[in-house]
């Protein structure tokens, strides 16, 4: 495919492109869960489907976050077009993510839900995290952002505070080796400095 | 200083049927098929995109490593075995926590295909008449292999049901002749960072050590262990020795056992050093007490599919009525 010379449909066509990207985790999810194309959920099929979601809405987030410093850095436009996507790809594997603890892990065994959120605090600052997503995911549309003016900066500001405890959840809940965790607070830590000291 | 006393089985209280001696009929078919399957895969490329069909090769490798060994004969011993199906061959190997091999629960099946279970020696240390250095067949051969269904429970509450080939650890163990000071048996993992590659990086203070008190180490229940389902170890599993303490979280029951030390005080364990309010050293199995992060009331039983079964966990795992006598007085709130 070329990419169109008028920048509207080179921007829809990006996009375009980046929801194949973004539905690939998706589409893995699918295969495996149906035991296709060899993929497999293994054993615990659950417990993959809650770490590859949470994995991947993590992956889209920090990805939102280094739009704007690429396109600083490499002068391309494209990298802004792509945010929206990006922000909106992390909101939707955050639910699912949700989801999956909800009604595979749970087993939507509400009075268990006390109990668990009691026990894994880790739990309720992901939650809060997909909360805070919400606003941002409601005003993503053109018009929304046309109507808000400068308000819809401020509500879209909510991505910091939301990444902060995004890593905050992930680093909570792992067993031991907190490499991953630490490398994604390190990325995060870089992303946010740099919007402070450019 | 009191004599220790071991619990003891008569042998009229094994009622193994003669009839039953292995190999088990879990099939060459399904190992072949399961080959053949690997090898569409990965004609088709899908095995690059894919860690699961990765994952089969190497299992199959592991396995025809232990195949040229005659497969192991064995009885199978209701008397000690729950009620319970068994997880597949597939369930047990492919979903493993051996740091020694990676983090993830698909590297040991991944990363163990070239791991060399034989030959094989342990070492015998510490507090008793006779120590030295052993072949895994001197420790083996005075013994026959029994069948035990096993349940299996995780630290992370994931459970499953496992047809372990051993011997109980106390007539190994009773061989060598611990004397009154040998107060707790202490194994030690392989230390081996070629064959091990998890072993490069620190997560945990490599070798790997567990620990036992010595009345735990002799109860009946706790099985040293050199096969499953019919066969001997695959090296995902901890081959070709390890331990199974069913009443106990997982991480109790250490693999690839190269040193067996009696000793005075207690063993300091892996897990508790790195974690010691997280990981106690007795870690008994208990839904009543729940790790500091999340809750041990319930565990989910592999192999149930994606609503698969969230089950209550037990105490003692289930087998309460075997090993809660061991602890009588001791607060299990603070002696996790």
């Amino acid at each position: 495919m070329t990419i169109a010379m008028d920048p509207r449909r080179a921007r829809r066509q990006w996009n375009q492109l980046a929801l194949l990207v973004a539905l690939l985790p998706f589409a893995w999810m699918t295969s495996a869960l149906f035991d296709l194309f060899g993929q497999s959920l293994g054993p615990n099929p659950s417990r993959e489907l809650l770490h590859s979601s949470g994995k991947t809405a993590l992956n889209a987030l920090w990805l939102t976050l280094a739009l704007r410093p690429l396109q600083q850095l490499n002068g391309r436009i494209e990298f802004l077009w792509l945010r929206r996507l990006a922000g909106l790809t992390s909101f939707a594997y955050a639910t699912l993510h949700l989801l999956v603890y909800a009604i595979l892990e749970l087993a939507l065994d509400w009075s268990d839900l006390g109990h668990e959120i009691a026990k894994r605090p880790f739990i309720i600052v992901g939650l809060i995290a997909l909360i805070g997503m919400i606003p941002m995911a409601a005003t993503s549309t053109d018009r929304a952002m046309r109507r808000l003016g400068r308000r819809w900066q401020r509500i879209h500001y909510a991505i910091y505070p939301v990444a902060i405890l995004a890593a905050w959840h992930y680093y909570w809940q792992v067993k031991l080796d907190t490499t991953e965790p630490l490398l994604y607070t390190g990325v995060l830590a870089l992303l946010l400095s740099y919007r402070l000291y450019r | 200083m009191a004599k220790l006393t071991y619990p003891k089985i008569a042998p009229s209280e094994i009622e193994a049927t003669p009839a039953e001696f292995g190999p088990a009929e879990f099939g060459t078919s399904s190992h072949s098929r399961r080959a053949a399957l690997a090898a569409l895969a990965a004609g088709a490329g899908a095995a690059l995109l894919a860690p699961g069909a990765l994952a089969q090769p190497s299992a199959v490798n592991a396995r025809s490593a232990a195949a040229s060994l005659a497969p192991p004969s064995f009885r199978r011993n209701p008397r000690w075995s729950v009620n319970e199906a068994p997880n597949t061959w597939e369930e047990i190997t492919t979903y493993n926590n051996f740091y020694e091999f990676g983090l993830d629960k698909a590297d040991p099946s991944e990363r163990s295909g070239s791991f060399k279970p034989r030959p094989w020696s342990v070492e015998i240390a510490g507090e008793a008449a006779k120590t030295g250095r052993y072949t895994l067949e001197d420790i083996l051969k005075p013994h026959a292999l029994e069948e035990r269904i096993y349940r299996f429970r995780c630290v992370e509450a994931w459970s499953r049901v496992v047809p372990w080939l051993g011997i109980p650890l106390k007539d190994v163990l009773a061989r060598f002749e611990p004397n009154s000071r040998a107060k707790f048996v202490e194994f030690t993992t392989l230390l081996d960072p070629k064959q091990f590659p998890g072993q490069r990086s620190r997560v945990i203070d490599w070798p790997y050590v567990e620990g036992l008190r010595i009345d735990e180490a002799m109860h009946p229940l706790t099985l040293l262990t050199v096969g499953l389902h019919g066969r001997w170890l695959p090296n995902q599993s901890g081959a070709p020795l390890r331990l199974i303490v069913p009443w106990k979280y997982g991480f109790k029951s250490i693999k690839s056992i190269v040193k067996i030390r009696f000793t005075e005080r207690q063993p300091a364990t892996s897990w508790n050093k790195a974690a010691p309010d997280e990981y106690g050293f007795f870690a008994n199995v208990n839904p009543a007490v729940d790790h500091p992060r999340w809750s041990q009331a319930k565990e989910r039983r592999l192999g149930g599919g994606l609503f698969g079964s969230r089950i209550d966990t037990l105490p003692f795992n289930g087998y309460a009525n075997e090993v809660a006598s061991l602890y009588r007085g001791l607060d299990l709130r603070r002696f996790y």
